[in-house]
């Protein structure tokens, strides 16, 4: 006779999964090691290195010109920003004075990485938690960015369009004309994103109160970006290091204390709406003149020691050059933010589900290159 | 805080610490590895110095010594130090870890040990970050040589 149903007997224990290195959640090549009992996360413990190109060891072979090349193969999504540390970093070594066209035509092309970049990051984060729609959402918004980009920069990706001393070559004749008409389209579709996922019940019912960080940690684990900003901590580099025209406009650092994953994809989309600002507060008042300034052809910084932070679509870059005078940096540091915000993965989903993982790691917005360098 | 303040009151703490600000972005000091340990614990829990933000840690090879460089900022003060710290052994270079004081270091910390060979006392898991385990050699260091991918002192 069989016996009554019932869990009485039932023994739990701990065991094993890999997540990745090939897992659609995990955004690239990164494994995870998890720790789990049933659904809970006891523990996860991320094996990195897949994609490492030990592209600090190969900036102490090349020239400082090279160098801004390797830099938007780290963080892909951030690339114009990743450019203008190096270029910013080499600059004030060398105490060179870019003309004012190319510090508003920086930002304005930051910018639009930074809204390229979340529009990827909404797209992929309703994908992984299982609403295909927004992705299709985020990349119609994104191609036309990366048009803009095409159509200037001759690049939709790693667009190597900073150099030091200025930019490669001019804007294209299009391009005011082109971003204003993306600024109008966007601010339609912002709402529509509110539409399709910030009001959705199911979408707030599994990222309210998941993930949850706290101020303190945040500052501790080296957190920055939006991920730190939703937990209240005041980061964003743009306030308090501004560098190239941002000091001239009037942008709110967008600022939650919630401290889970749905403040994190609050803040992000409030950072959309804050670059449409800068860029419309701009794109009208891109001033005439040089796009570069000349350098030598070999750069050769002063000995010494340069650090440059600029803030990506991720967070906090910095750039920590140690020359010796020569053309080559002697060392050369990139602190990413990613490398930091996966560091406190563990941190925040231990106790949790791994469903919930995979929206908690989807408000982290990792680049796996930009962790691997 | 400003600068000077920072070196009359770091002074009070430990005497005659070199303290550069030529040459470098921030106020840098250089510390004997012995104190290190005591020196950071106390720049992040002294009301006046509050340093809880460490946002950069560099392992580099400085030729004659290895060291590492460690980048701190106040979130409430918002001043910044640069502290310091080398050793001349080469073949067992050893620190204090500050994973303890703040969490980020534990990372970091790997990743200086992974590539540099510099290890990190009392570090909760010190282990290889993006080499495999049974890689031969520290690659950011300056006498590495790997000649497979062309890499010569």
């Amino acid at each position: 006779m069989e016996k009554a149903a019932t869990t009485k007997n039932f023994k739990s224990e701990e065991y094993f999964i890999n997540m990745g290195p090939q897992h659609p959640a995990t955004h690239g090549v990164l494994r995870l090691l998890l720790t789990i009992d049933g659904e809970i996360i006891k523990n996860v413990a991320p094996d990195l290195g897949y994609i490492h190109r030990s592209i600090e060891k190969m900036c102490e072979r090349d020239s400082y010109q090279q160098i801004v090349h390797l830099t938007d193969r780290m963080d892909y999504l951030s690339s114009h920003i990743n450019n203008e540390a190096v270029c910013l970093a080499v600059e004030n070594a060398l105490q060179l004075e870019v003309p004012e066209r190319v510090r508003v035509v920086r930002t304005i092309i930051g910018e639009l990485t930074r809204i390229a970049s979340h529009c990827l990051w909404w797209g992929v984060m309703g994908m992984d938690l299982g609403a295909f729609t927004s992705y299709f959402y985020g990349f119609r918004d994104r191609e036309m960015i990366n048009d803009i980009f095409e159509e200037t920069c001759g690049a939709r990706l790693t667009m190597n369009y900073n150099i030091p001393g200025g930019l490669m070559y001019d804007i294209h004749p299009n391009f005011v004309k082109r971003v204003k008409d993306f600024v109008a389209h966007f601010k339609t579709k912002i709402p529509e994103y509110d539409q399709l996922l910030t009001g959705n019940v199911i979408f707030q019912k599994r990222t309210k109160g998941v993930g949850v960080l706290s101020k303190e940690a945040a500052i501790s684990f080296g957190a920055s970006g939006p991920v730190a900003r939703a937990s209240g901590y005041s980061c964003d580099v743009r306030k308090h290091h501004p560098y190239s025209a941002l000091s001239k406009v009037d942008f709110k650092e967008a600022l939650l204390t919630a401290g889970d994953t749905f403040a994190r994809y609050q803040v992000r989309i409030q950072e959309l709406w804050e670059s449409l600002s800068i860029i419309e507060q701009l794109i009208d008042h891109i001033p005439e003149g040089d796009y570069k300034v000349a350098t030598n052809a070999v750069i050769k910084l002063p000995k010494g020691e340069y650090y440059q932070k600029v803030e990506t679509a991720r967070g906090e870059l910095g750039v920590y050059i140690i020359s010796k005078g020569t053309k080559n940096p002697y060392r050369m540091k990139f602190r990413s933010p990613g490398f930091s915000n996966l560091s406190l993965l563990n941190h925040i989903a231990v106790g949790g589900k791994i469903g919930d993982l995979v929206a908690t790691m989807a408000t982290l917005d990792l680049v796996i290159p930009d962790i691997d360098r | 805080m400003s600068n000077e303040a920072l070196q009359t009151l770091i002074n009070q703490w430990i005497p005659e610490l070199e303290f550069t600000e030529e040459g470098v972005p921030f106020l840098t000091v250089t510390v004997p590895a012995a104190s290190l340990h005591p020196l950071m614990h106390r720049l992040r829990n002294d009301q006046e110095t509050c340093f809880d933000y460490l946002f950069c840690l560099t392992g580099v090879d400085w030729g004659d010594t290895l060291g590492v460089v460690y980048h701190l900022e106040s979130t409430q003060h918002r001043h910044i130090l640069v502290v310091k710290v080398a050793t001349e052994d080469r073949d067992n270079p050893v620190f204090h870890t500050v994973s303890d004081i703040w969490k980020t270091a534990c990372f970091h910390e790997r990743e200086a040990f992974d590539f540099l060979g510099i290890t990190f006392d009392k570090h909760p898991n010190l282990k290889r970050l993006f080499l495999t385990e049974d890689w031969k050699g520290f690659p950011l260091r300056k006498d590495y040589e790997d000649n497979i991918n062309m890499i010569v002192k």
